[in-house]
């Protein structure tokens, strides 16, 4: 009996919380440095196919082109039909020089013309889209693309 | 001198701060992970004159669009084209002591495929209804079969493996003379030289 009515009278300890900010301000630079602040707003659905056999993308000197269809909550004013997106708006193929070089001049100058093409493409979409893109391309002479991927591979699964 | 201790500097609050920024951080955070498969398009040319390609020198990759595969007139699965890729580019064909003889071939040298690597084209032909997903499975494979030989050839003559020391040097964690790397690697991408072709794809149908 004596033994309950002395553990009651010793206090528990108060948990030392004194490290909590060193280990909160760790993490908050871990993600301080790996954050990049979103600035495309998608408008067209964007699963990208998977592939092993890549490289990486150098992020200064890249135009981005999306392609696919709509995302669901666009989908009743412009369809299901395969859409190109450039920044923040759709474009059309016959549009798509004219996006492309405005996109081109928001580079550094020393890169434009290093400029590549990174093609984030869904992967539902038909290849007959990403061709038309692609002459396109040629056209106005930006001849280096990338087909942005997914880490994996699409065999066996 | 008499000392006066400072007053301590009320820290309770620091952790409450950091705690907001840090959800803040984690929750605009968008890891950074775009790779892929580079490129290189052919310019807007007329060509005048066109290099004529035999037949065997060529490697035709069909993709219909329900996906299949056609690779030299025969059905393919996705997973065999890999290798038989690697076949026809390591094939060496032409006979020993003529000029185009392939020294560092280790295919069977059949007369009726590619003579060597630097003549072996590969043309990969779409249907504009073939799905990117597959359009990229192929191309995926055909680079991957490049790069299987690549790093046979480099790590005969070196030592190390191309795809290995390439991405070494594309993440700046290469130690030694990076300047001599790229030059060994421009030569182990002359052995076996990325020849892709594509050709315009054909509309559905026919």
């Amino acid at each position: 009996m004596s033994k309950f009515t002395k553990k009651k009278s010793s206090e528990l300890p108060a948990v030392n919380t004194a490290s909590l900010p060193d280990i909160v301000f760790m993490l908050l630079f871990f993600f301080m440095v790996v954050t990049v602040l979103r600035n495309n707003n998608l408008l067209v659905k964007n699963e990208l196919p998977k592939a092993d056999q890549v490289e990486k993308l150098k992020k200064d000197r890249s135009v981005y082109i999306f392609a696919g269809k709509p995302s669901a909550r666009y989908q009743d004013k412009y369809g299901k039909e395969g859409k190109i997106q450039i920044g923040d708006k759709y474009t059309d193929v016959t549009n798509l020089k004219f996006a492309l070089t405005e996109a081109r001049q928001k580079l550094l100058p020393e890169l434009q013309d290093k400029v590549m093409v990174a093609l984030k493409v869904d992967k539902e979409t038909n290849t007959g889209l990403v061709t038309d893109i692609k002459q396109e391309l040629r056209d106005i002479n930006m001849l280096k693309l990338i087909y942005i991927t997914s880490p994996g591979t699409e065999i066996g699964n | 001198m008499a000392r006066r201790a400072t007053p301590e500097v009320n820290a309770g609050s620091m952790a409450d701060i950091a705690f907001l920024l840090l959800i803040f951080f984690l929750v605009t955070t968008t890891i950074e992970k775009d790779k892929g498969i580079a490129r290189q398009l052919p310019p807007n040319e007329e060509v005048t004159d066109p290099p004529i390609i035999k037949q065997k020198n060529l490697f035709i990759v069909n993709v219909n669009k329900n996906d299949q595969l056609l690779v030299e007139d025969k059905l393919m699965e996705l997973k065999d084209l890999r290798q038989a890729a690697i076949a026809f580019l390591d094939n060496g064909g032409a006979p020993a002591g003529s000029p185009e003889h392939c020294n560092h071939c280790k295919g069977k040298r059949a007369p009726d495929s590619s003579d060597n690597p630097d003549k072996a084209v590969i043309s990969v032909q779409n249907d504009r209804l073939t799905s990117y997903k597959m359009y990229i499975s192929v191309q995926n494979e055909l680079v991957a079969a490049y790069n299987f030989l690549r790093n046979r050839e480099s790590q005969r003559l070196y030592g190390w493996k191309f795809t290995e020391l390439k991405k070494a040097i594309d993440e700046g964690s290469y130690a030694g003379n990076e300047e001599a790397a790229n030059s060994k690697l421009e030569n182990v991408q002359k052995l076996f030289p990325l020849k892709l072709s594509e050709a315009e794809p054909k509309s559905s149908g026919k």
